[in-house]
């Protein structure tokens, strides 16, 4: 009888062609491959976010009056609402660096080139869509820092020509950080951000199935492959348990803080800044003189940073070169610059 | 009196018309070098000077004359350098002038001379001694400007340094029979440190306990008024305690025998109790009741402090091992307000009254040292179940590796 009802299931559901797929799909084998299971590892911490992010819905309220007050009851008194909180705040930034070196390896490993221009530049997207769930998540708690922090990311994107004052009106609800934009940064966090993050890795995944993982091999010479199921998807687990071994270590051993309730009719404490993952270009416009020839500086700086981030997003259509085709060493160059340039000033913007 | 009603048209003549009329002392002595020079360099910064009135207004005399014969002329009211035990009355000449002086600063008082008067230095300057501060040695002259001008050097921040000026000066002060060494003990002093350092207009200066323009030395019957014009609480405590009937039959001025008078420093228990130091003992020695209740107040409160500290420290361990403890530091900030409390109920001089507010503050100390406590037995609890689950995750990851190397030499060997 269980026999009969799990063949019908079997297939109903198309099993079989599940089955055989997962029996043919390979996955090429190189020196590199470890930097495959970055793109696994940021899923992995995506799919933490969301359901951590399930459990933080049931107590959280988002407004002004409440926010602060229904995290402090999360950490304090729900049982284990300081770890899933605890595990959401940090998910969320190794989610961005998980993000990041994806992002690099695919970069310094050619992977972006033809016919993989889509999956490079969803990704691009996707990861400017994780940038945004740290932007909107960190103002939730309505604490102190993330509020004047808020305030300062708020006015950068007030310096974007045209269309800034639009903009900072847009994401504050309002002339000021106020409840609006506590209410207006909770619906993109739980709601739009996820949809189209959501559509977007659907269609990032469903792209690198149809292309496969980028071969890295010379043309002529033999790909050597392994089966994706089981021996790939068994490498992969080990490398989320390792990142969920990372994550719950920092989860317990350095809880993320609440600091104190955001008091908009206080002055900015000393030493805001925003979250690491924009300290580089947040350091950046401060150096940057008040007036460059006749314009604002900072203005110049945002422009120059969207023409920088526009210039790195094309790179597919600059370097048109086939998949095989070493890497131009101009491009390796650029690709350590800007890795250089966000490590050296994250550091400073984060002790200056 | 009878030339009172004449007091505007007066003015009018002297000094406002000024602002537009030709003044042939400004443009004379700003041609002239040195100290001649100098009245006519000040009095673009001259509050008077702003408000329309010029040299006329004090020194008399004609400034629409170029020529110097007829504009310092007595016969057109020329009085030169103002005598010193002319002064006070020259400026009360509009300054006791309700009349002119609200037209210009509606709130402004108009009874510094009154007050000057009375004051040590109006009544040495009436018997002829001219060293005696009066309005310009505080004011300023030919530059005064308003009190609330940081740059007046009776704005506040600046009036304890223009009092030392004569005060903390030995050759001039010498004859007078009072110490010099007020301003140096002022600058050791907890309202020095809220003045200067924390910028506080509101804390005092020389003026707050010896007035200003009726500046004198407060009596030893009137200290814990003056002390208490601020710190009222622990005035009114002190009036009904023993120590009260006790220093007025020995002749003792209030507060300021336990805590001095310039130099007030920042009260701390060392001044309570029987040990060395404590100033109890200045009067009491054992055997005698004060020296009993001295000890035990001072015993409570240490026994407050300690607790506090304790539970201070457990909290930081708390807080540094990323534990919130918030509610925990809420409770012991009462504690601490408890704490304060009993000093101020100190100068009841009760035991009683002062345990009170110990016993209050030691209830709360003990609960926040309690969720501290839970804190890190929390913490504990986390590390464990951490150290259990990485185990956990370790075996499986080896586990998986194992199984990986199995299928990768499986796979080998088919191929």
């Amino acid at each position: 009888m269980l026999r009969r009802a799990l063949n019908w299931l079997a297939d109903r559901a198309g099993v079989d062609s599940i089955r055989s797929f997962l029996a043919h799909k390979t996955v090429p084998i190189h020196s590199a491959t470890i930097w495959y299971y970055f793109g696994g590892i940021t899923l992995f911490l995506f799919v933490i976010q969301v359901l951590t992010g399930m459990l933080l819905l049931l107590y959280y309220r988002p407004t002004p009056n409440e926010a602060f007050e229904t995290v402090q009851f999360i950490i304090t008194r729900v049982q284990f609402g300081w770890l899933v909180r605890s595990v959401h705040s940090w998910s969320g930034n190794l989610m961005v660096l998980s993000a990041m070196i994806h992002m690099f390896s695919v970069f310094f490993l050619r992977s972006y080139r033809q016919p993989r221009e889509l999956i490079w530049l969803s990704g691009m997207v996707l990861l400017f869509l994780t940038l945004m769930f740290g932007f909107s998540g960190y103002l939730l708690p309505w604490n102190t820092l993330a509020f004047f922090a808020t305030k300062v990311g708020t006015d950068m994107a007030g310096l974007v020509p045209v269309a800034g004052s639009f903009l900072r009106r847009f994401l504050r609800g309002g002339d000021e950080v106020t409840g609006a934009t506590l209410t207006r940064f909770f619906g993109f966090h739980v709601a739009v951000l996820p949809g189209l993050t959501t559509l977007l890795l659907l269609f990032h995944l469903a792209l690198v199935q149809k292309w496969g993982m980028s071969s890295r091999q010379r043309s002529g010479e033999p790909v050597s492959t392994m089966p994706f199921f089981p021996n790939f998807v068994l490498r992969e687990l080990i490398a989320w348990y390792g990142a969920l071994g990372v994550l719950g270590t920092l989860a317990a051993l350095f809880p993320w803080e609440l600091g104190t309730k955001a008091d908009p009719f206080a002055s900015a404490p000393a030493g805001i800044r925003p979250e690491w993952y924009f300290l580089a270009v947040f350091y950046t416009l401060k150096l940057i003189p008040s007036k460059v020839l006749f314009m604002d500086g900072e203005v110049v700086g945002i422009v120059v940073f969207g023409l920088a981030a526009a210039g790195w997003m094309l790179i597919p259509f600059w370097d048109r070169q086939p998949e095989e085709a070493e890497q131009h060493r101009l491009l390796t160059g650029v690709g350590a610059f800007v890795i250089a340039y966000l490590v050296v000033f994250s550091v400073l913007g984060y002790w200056r | 009196m009878k030339l009172r009603w004449m007091a505007p048209i007066f003015v009018m003549a002297l000094g406002l018309p000024a602002q537009t009329a030709k003044n042939s002392c400004v443009e004379c002595h700003a041609a002239l070098e040195g100290d001649l020079a100098r009245p006519a360099e000040l009095f673009a910064n001259d509050i008077h000077g702003k408000n329309g009135f010029s040299c006329v207004a004090c020194h008399g005399g004609d400034p629409s004359s170029d020529d110097p014969e007829v504009a310092m002329s007595r016969g057109r009211g020329f009085l030169g350098k103002i005598d010193r035990r002319s002064v006070p009355a020259r400026c009360a000449r509009c300054h006791s002038d309700a009349n002119l002086i609200h037209r210009f600063k509606p709130q402004q008082r108009v009874d510094q001379l009154a007050q000057y008067q009375t004051s040590v230095h109006g009544q040495r300057l009436a018997a002829g001694d001219v060293k005696v501060a009066n309005c310009i040695d505080c004011h300023s002259v030919h530059d005064i400007r308003e009190v609330s001008d940081p740059l007046s050097p009776v704005y506040p921040l600046r009036l304890p340094e223009t009092c030392a000026r004569c005060h903390a000066d030995a050759a001039h002060m010498q004859g007078y029979r009072i110490p010099t060494d007020q301003f140096e003990k002022y600058r050791k002093s907890v309202h020095w440190e809220a003045l200067a350092q924390r910028g506080d207009l509101s804390a005092p200066n020389c003026a707050t306990c010896h007035g200003n323009h009726g500046a004198a030395p407060p009596g030893v019957a009137s200290v814990a008024m003056v002390c208490g014009s601020c710190h009222v609480v622990f005035e009114n405590l002190f009036v009904k305690s023993p120590h009260k009937k006790a220093f007025d039959n020995m002749g003792l001025a209030g507060c300021v025998v336990c805590h001095s008078n310039h130099d007030v420093e920042k009260p701390t228990l060392a001044l309570v109790g029987v040990q060395p130091g404590a100033v109890c003992l200045n009067c009491h020695a054992k055997g005698d009741k004060g020296y009993e209740a001295a000890m035990q107040m001072r015993s409570r409160l240490e026994q407050l402090a300690a607790s506090l500290g304790r539970s201070d420290d457990i909290l930081k361990m708390a807080e540094s091992s990323g534990m919130e403890v918030s509610e925990a530091r809420l409770g012991l900030g009462t504690a601490n307000e408890s704490l304060v409390k009993a000093e101020v109920d100190l100068h009841s001089f009760d035991p009683a009254m002062v345990d009170g507010a110990v016993a209050k503050g030691l209830e709360v100390a003990q609960s926040s040292y309690r969720a501290g406590q839970k804190a890190l037995e929390e913490r504990d609890y986390r590390r464990k179940g951490l150290a259990l689950s990485l185990v956990t995750i370790v075996v499986t990851m080896a586990g998986l590796w194992l199984a990986v190397r199995e299928l990768d030499n499986r796979r080998k060997k088919s191929s």
